[in-house]
């Protein structure tokens, strides 16, 4: 009970803390309340990954998009209407068989936000932060994906630079498939690297 | 890989990363206001991103230097939130005294709704 009472007032003192700096800022004329509102919103419901799994279907149809979008990641995603804030230099890292390419932002959280949106929990953790880098086939393990032995990984670290985007290999089976359906196979996991694309079912 | 992966650690996984999926962005609403207060602030110009990122990744490396990675209590929009202050303390566009006054405007504010 104790344990519970102090973690409600731990939270209760971050949200006053957090309505405090708002309504300073607001008071002042700096923002709106109406600002703030909407870029939640958009966050919350416009972007996220999503946005990737149509850069990675049209990858995946198109072969020149795909040199593109390894050549200038940001532009060939612009193509598509996903630049944007935090989005400015991207790197595509392509899946291969040889290969497989695993994200991580080692400082803090840098995360391509407009193609995947912003980082799931797991991603910001200390715990994914540091032992990615470390040991990555076996977090990768606890992920659900065991890699062969003769695969190798590389594990890229994100900066306020660089952001990489995971061009995940293309299930087998799915060559009848149209962009679109291609699309829904793409989950944000396989475009950290955390994962892989869905095989057709 | 359909549906929801339901936020489970095996509880004897060492430091087991969380893997919840399909979650919600926010795990609490004040967490989306000190997002949405930062990137405000961005776009409208009174404060440059790269700045406050230096002061997140300070704040980060330094619950990073007092914890070990597995330890429980890790708040990453605690650390959002803090470096969000710190920055615009630090830039003078808020002064401490405000941030009391409002900070004890707001609390009596929920005390009185609590009461209702």
């Amino acid at each position: 009970m104790s344990h519970d009472h102090h973690h409600a007032h731990d939270h209760d003192e971050l949200a006053l803390r957090a309505a405090a700096l708002e309504a300073v800022l607001v008071e002042k004329g700096l923002l709106t309340t109406d600002q703030i509102d909407a870029i939640v919103e958009r966050y919350e419901r416009d972007l996220g990954p999503q946005n990737g799994a149509r850069v990675v279907a049209r990858a995946w149809v198109d072969d020149d998009y795909r040199q593109r979008l390894l050549t200038d990641g940001a532009a060939a995603i612009d193509e598509l209407g996903y630049g944007g804030f935090e989005g400015d230099t991207m790197v595509v890292v392509e899946n291969t068989p040889d290969v497989h390419n695993v994200v991580v932002c080692t400082l803090c959280s840098c995360y391509p936000w407009p193609v995947l949106g912003l980082p799931p929990t797991w991603y910001k953790s200390p715990a994914y932060r540091a032992r990615v880098v470390a040991e990555p086939r076996s977090v990768l393990r606890e992920f659900g994906l065991e890699l062969p032995a003769g695969k190798a990984i590389r594990v890229w670290d994100s900066t306020s630079e660089v952001r990489y985007l995971v061009l995940p290999e293309r299930p087998e089976g799915t060559e009848e498939m149209e962009e679109d359906e291609l699309a829904t196979l793409v989950t944000r996991d396989s475009m950290i690297g955390t994962g892989l694309a869905s095989a057709a079912t | 890989m359909s549906g929801v992966d339901p936020d489970v650690v095996s509880p004897d996984a060492p430091a087991a990363p969380p893997r919840a999926n399909g979650e919600l962005v926010f795990d609490e609403p004040w967490e989306s206001r000190a997002f949405g207060v930062a990137v405000a602030l961005h776009d409208a110009g009174v404060v440059d991103f790269e700045a406050f990122r230096a002061r997140l990744i300070g704040e980060i490396g330094e619950w990073e230097g007092a914890h070990a990675p597995e330890d429980e209590g890790y708040r990453y929009y605690e650390r959002w939130l803090t470096a969000l202050e710190r920055t615009l303390l630090a830039e003078r566009i808020v002064e401490p005294a405000s941030l009391v006054v409002a900070r004890e405007t707001i609390a009596r504010d929920w005390e009185h709704d609590h009461r209702h």
